[in-house]
């Protein structure tokens, strides 16, 4: 199945992703996926691959500039989740790099492949700490695939967040869950072939591993 | 909810774990990887090593002890000791920390703490504070390991540094470190009330009860602590158990 399963961990220049390669590598192997992670900031290799994870850690406009200045590294993004629907996860500012629009600092365009804004997080208890970072549990608005046999909700397993601003969805259903930080933080974004989770699934322990494995056999 | 979070930390030096008392006399409690490895296993939040020989000596040695814990540990991992450079903080996280801890060179050089937030991320960047009770109400940063007075108020340092982008602040009692009498809780709460992003408090915990007032008096967002785990007085399940009781919210997945 290796062969056949193949997952890009795209390299823009953002933050470090040997532990995110880890991560899958361990959840490959526990889940029973055996697929064969790469890290890379090659173009073809994203195009070609059967899976792709974007992940993106600092600020909206740094990771959007950092993804445009590898060239053609949008249109193979373009290609792979939008042509040829293979599976997508963006984490953390990946994940929020699926919106319409970034306003952290700056209005800067997304992928606006979700509708919608990053915008801050404004918890509406002034005592809340900002950014929201720690461990959180996470309610699901629907049932889906990547989150077959972990156990949600307030008494469910923990994702550990860390950010500041958040994706506000232009559609309600554009939202597979979320969390709550004085008022609703949105978790978790998705349709079709392509997820986002705004925690890190590669520092999140038990739901982390799980989701990661589930997104390596999920077949949208 | 958010859940208050329970961070060990391991201080490294040569690449083994040590706990100073103090600072001063310290001794080798094992291998940092194989207590990393443990306290995940065990449910700890996050893990921070600190390396507190790293301004005199090969920073080598943390590099691979942060590369081989971050292969073998999927949580969130903060590395300090000796981070004076870009490149120092550059160094550790590509060898797979996720925040790095900044001390003196911040006190030194606050445009540091700017750059750092811009390079890397407000996410990644946590400011280590090492204060000493000075009068009525009033705290002063030191530096070198608690030895240097700075002139600098702490209350005053700490809202500068949230404004030149830190993303949380780990706030150390230097009058408290290596007593187990209970962390400072007048200056952890002043500050965490000073300023809007997440503080961590740290320094002479001694029992469980003192991590309840960290949180519950203190108005921290995650409390550390080093001996009370490392020599097997507690686990951090009994920890967050008793946390639990005491009505706090933790995360025992």
């Amino acid at each position: 199945m290796s062969a056949s399963n193949t997952v890009a961990i795209i390299d823009y220049g953002s933050g470090n992703l040997h532990s995110a390669r880890k991560a899958f590598e361990r959840a490959a192997q526990e889940s029973g996926a055996g697929s064969t992670i790469t890290v890379t900031s090659d173009p073809d290799a994203v195009a070609k691959a059967d899976r792709i994870v974007l992940p993106g850690v600092g600020a909206f406009a740094d990771c959007r500039h950092g993804l445009d200045a590898t060239t053609g590294m949008v249109e193979a993004l373009q290609e792979a989740v939008i042509a040829k629907g293979r599976p997508f996860l963006g984490i953390c500012v990946g994940m929020q790099l699926l919106a319409t629009r970034g306003l952290e600092h700056v209005t800067t365009q997304g992928l606006d492949w979700i509708g919608g804004d990053v915008v801050a997080l404004k918890p509406s208890d002034a005592a809340l700490k900002v950014p929201h970072m720690g461990w959180n549990t996470i309610t699901l608005n629907r049932p889906h695939p990547v989150f077959d046999g972990l156990a949600t909700g307030d008494k469910g397993l923990h994702a550990y967040f860390v950010h500041s601003y958040h994706l506000s969805a232009a559609a309600p259903a554009s939202v597979l869950a979320t969390a709550d930080y004085g008022g609703t933080v949105t978790a978790v974004v998705g349709r079709d072939n392509m997820i986002g989770t705004q925690f890190h699934p590669e520092k999140s322990q038990k739901l982390g591993l799980g989701l990661i494995g589930n997104f390596l056999r999920w077949a949208p | 909810m958010l859940k208050c979070r329970v961070i060990p930390c391991l201080d490294v030096k040569d690449g083994r774990v040590v706990k100073g008392v103090n600072f001063v006399d310290l001794r080798d409690a094992g291998d940092p990887v194989e207590s990393a490895i443990a306290y995940d296993a065990a449910g700890a939040d996050e893990l921070c090593f600190l390396d507190i020989t790293a301004s005199h000596e090969n920073r080598g040695t943390i590099l691979d002890v942060v590369q081989r814990t971050a292969e073998a540990c999927f949580m969130p991992l903060t590395v300090g000791g000796g981070v004076r450079t870009t490149d120092d903080i550059r160094k550790l996280l590509l060898a797979g920390a996720d925040k790095v801890s900044i001390n003196t060179a911040a006190v030194f050089n606050r445009d540091f703490v700017r750059e750092a937030a811009e390079k890397f991320g407000s996410q990644c960047i946590v400011v280590a504070i090492d204060t000493k009770r000075v009068g009525d109400g009033q705290w002063e940063i030191f530096t070198h390991g608690g030895r240097k007075p700075t002139g600098i108020d702490a209350v005053a340092y700490a809202r500068e540094v949230e404004a030149l982008g830190a993303g949380e602040i780990l706030l150390t009692s230097m009058d408290r470190d290596g007593t187990r009498s209970g962390f400072d809780i007048d200056v952890t709460r002043t500050i965490a009330d000073a300023v809007k992003i997440p503080l961590i408090a740290s320094g002479g915990v001694g029992n469980l009860d003192h991590l309840v007032g960290g949180i519950r008096d203190g108005h921290a967002s995650a409390v550390l602590a080093a001996s009370i785990f490392h020599f097997g007085e507690f686990t951090i399940r009994q920890a967050k158990d008793h946390m639990a009781a005491a009505g706090l919210a933790v995360r025992n997945d």
